[in-house]
């Protein structure tokens, strides 16, 4: 009855998992189990289940993965940036790992738990056990019930009811993967917890060197009433890469989450998002924007359930395709029948840089409330022929006309980004990927 | 050696012919302007000089300062000193005007092999054309055209031409759409740009501004041809009797 071929993902996971962090906790045992068991039934998603209908990974699914577990040390000597805040706090993960090393937490202040989740294990065990695997329901997603199967390390972020953290806390994943021939693979799983009026801000970068790796992750958000959260995220993994993230967010009454990811890196990314408008008035500003090119596949999978009256919810997206790269954009709107007054909308533009570029956008409204104001938009097309004229007609060369005409576009995207320096920083990515070569 | 000469050009649009044999020839210093009735071939014109994709010469040569002009990239002919003013500037969200400004500028200086303006020094020369034409520094700093109305979007044009001192400026019914007031700025602007070794060719419907920026030769184009040529006082010929009677007298 298994459909999980044997590519070594959920390899001896009996054995491996009575080593993992934690083990012997009745409950964590329990969720890591009931992951594997899930993980075993539904094996890696394929074109046939509707949600991954554009993005194909039977490629990963043929590969044969290294078995799972134990710290694997970095072979070479990681290059960590410098924090985007200077002397902000940095946790650094390596191959999915946390390093103590690297890292530079500080002593974290009064009503701030910030540690690794091994850690937390210890220190904060009932934390976990009351969020853990309940915001992320591990349901029909095989991808989540992976990384449940190995949850051993990530990041865990809990502020008390009114704390406010005045820096970013960055997460840096590096990963650079040596597994012979075999490809590594690596289930991060992560939790932010704030307790009401509490705010926090998360960055995470996703970096490292070609080794072929599979990241896998997992983060579990829950903004309590009158809380507020900024998450951004840099997805610049190594151009062989895969990356797979997905992240739940649960928003109390007049919660505010507010999150961004700039997807340059990888050979194939998905970031699947799922938002529930739980409590009154939460606000959710879900945006990104994603540049591909070679053969690159970056997918943007969005969920926001406006499951209270009263919410609001905006996405915004821009994509910049080039040469043979291709993007996928879904996005749903739920708004359920007792919803009413909600306000959800959404945007995804994409250009394409090459005639062999594309982009499959599949944007969705369900609506069983009547008094709501919704809508979505989305266009694909090509730089404006009228502009880029017009600014030639300047004496601007037109390599350098397009590279103005992109940033413009990105920056419609990048602009919603409300934490300045994070958006300067995010703002020099985008630009950066666009002068190495697209334009 | 004339600034411009223009011989036999024709250019089609889509495949349709617009321009159907256009001799043109103007010395330096020199102000032309053209007048003709909608959907003539004007902005056609200027956007043949200007390089612009999709007019394609079929037949003809232009020559500028004796060199092939058709065969420069657009922005090669913008580096050489020819600036057209769009009769429609275009709208570009997100691209700061002054960033749009000072790239421009400098890649014109690179071009030609002059020093390229730091922040400094381009603000300096920025804000005194800005104070010449009667602009509010205010709109530099928004996206470039976006939003602009009707009359701000001239103003920008001539901006534009007065940071780049071209060589031959082509206005393409730069004064539709300016009160009087805005008008006179521009034709000022204009004026001031005048020299031994500047050439406009001017498009436009009135009369009016030739009042301002007073011509050496008026030409008039209908289907494509330049059916008459003379001096001001063809424009007020115009203005009269409109240009039924010359396209037919030419015909
Ligand atoms: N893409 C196109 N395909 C076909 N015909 C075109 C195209 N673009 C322009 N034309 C035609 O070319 C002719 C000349 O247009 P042009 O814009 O040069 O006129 P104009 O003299 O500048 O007019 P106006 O005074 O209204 O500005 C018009 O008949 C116009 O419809
Ligand atoms: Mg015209």
């Amino acid at each position: 009855m298994t459909t999980t071929r044997d590519n070594g993902l959920l390899a001896d996971h009996t054995n491996l998992a009575a080593a993992l962090p934690g083990a012997g906790a009745p409950w964590l045992d329990a969720l890591r189990a009931d992951g594997a068991k899930r993980f075993a039934g539904l094996g890696l998603p394929t074109r046939k289940d509707e949600a991954w209908k554009y993005t194909d990974l039977s490629a990963l699914a043929r590969s044969r993965f290294a078995p799972c577990c134990g710290a694997a040390p970095a072979p070479r000597s990681p290059e960590i940036p410098a924090p985007l805040v200077a002397d902000g706090p940095q946790a650094v993960f390596i191959n999915g790992r946390f390093d103590a090393e690297l890292s530079t937490l500080g002593g974290a202040p009064e009503g701030v738990t910030a540690l690794p989740l091994a850690q937390a294990m210890t220190q904060e065990p009932k934390l976990l056990e009351s969020y853990l695997g309940r915001v992320a329901e591990l349901g029909r997603k095989p991808l989540v019930a992976l990384n449940t199967a190995w949850l051993a390390d990530g990041f865990v972020l809990h502020l008390a009811g009114g704390v406010t953290l005045t820096r970013p806390i960055e997460l840096v994943f590096w990963g650079d993967a040596c597994a012979g021939d075999d490809r590594s693979a690596w289930h991060p799983r992560h939790l932010i917890v704030l307790d009401p009026s509490a705010r926090a801000t998360v960055v995470e970068r996703h970096i490292g060197r070609p080794g072929g790796h599979f990241a896998n992750s997992v983060t579990e958000i829950a903004v309590a009433a009158g809380a507020a959260l900024r998450h951004y995220r840099m997805q610049d993994e190594p151009g062989d890469a895969a990356h797979i993230a997905t992240t739940e967010v649960v928003l109390s009454a007049g919660a505010a989450y507010e999150g961004f990811v700039l997807s340059t890196g990888a050979a194939l990314a998905r970031n699947q998002i799922a938002v529930t408008l739980q409590g009154e008035g939460a606000t959710a500003s879900v945006n990104g924007a994603y540049m591909g090119r070679a053969s690159q596949i970056t997918d943007t999978t969005t969920l926001i359930d406006h499951a209270a009256p009263g919410c609001t919810s905006s996405q915004t997206y821009k994509g910049v395709l080039d040469e043979r790269s291709r993007g996928v954009f879904q996005g749903r709107i739920v708004v359920r029948k007792d919803a009413q007054k909600s306000d959800g909308h959404q945007s995804n533009r994409a250009i394409l840089l090459s005639d062999r570029a594309e982009i499959d956008a599949k944007p969705e409204l369900e609506i069983y409330a009547d008094d709501v104001k919704c809508g979505h938009g989305a266009t694909a097309g090509e730089l404006d022929d009228d502009a880029l004229f017009y600014l030639r007609a300047r004496g601007i060369p037109e390599h350098e006309a397009r590279g103005l005409l992109i940033d413009a576009f990105i920056d419609g995207a990048i602009g919603e980004i409300t934490h300045e320096t994070v958006r300067e920083a995010f703002r020099q990515r985008a630009e950066a990927w666009r002068q190495g070569g697209a334009a | 050696m004339n600034i411009l000469s223009i011989k036999n050009l024709h250019a089609t649009v889509d495949g349709k012919e617009i321009l159907k044999g256009i001799d043109l020839e103007i010395g330096a210093g020199e102000i032309h302007a053209i007048m003709g009735p909608n959907g003539s071939g004007k902005s056609t014109l200027s956007y043949t000089l200007a390089g612009r994709e999709g007019y394609e010469v079929t037949q003809g040569e232009v020559l500028y300062k004796g060199q092939d002009l058709l065969a420069l990239l657009p922005e090669e002919r913008a580096q050489a000193g020819i600036f057209l003013a769009f009769q429609y500037p275009v709208e570009i969200p997100g691209v700061p005007t002054v960033t749009f400004l000072k790239q421009a500028m400098n890649s014109v200086r690179k071009a030609r092999g002059e020093k390229e303006l730091d922040a400094f020094e381009f603000k300096k020369l920025m804000d005194a054309r800005l104070k010449e034409l009667n602009i509010v520094n205010d709109m530099v700093r928004r996206p470039l055209n976006a939003g602009f109305s009707g009359g701000e979007k001239k103003r920008m044009e001539v901006l534009q031409m007065a940071l780049l001192a071209p060589t031959l400026a082509i206005l393409d019914e730069t004064d539709s759409g300016l009160d009087i007031d805005a008008m006179k700025v521009v034709a000022e602007g204009v004026n001031a740009l005048r020299g031994a070794d500047r050439s406009m060719l001017v498009i436009t419907h009135y009369q009016r501004l030739l009042d301002y920026i007073v011509p050496d030769h008026v030409h008039v184009l209908a289907g494509g041809r330049i059916v008459r040529s003379g001096d001001k006082s063809l424009a007020l010929e115009l203005e009269e009797k409109g240009y039924a009677d010359i396209a037919t007298a030419a015909a």
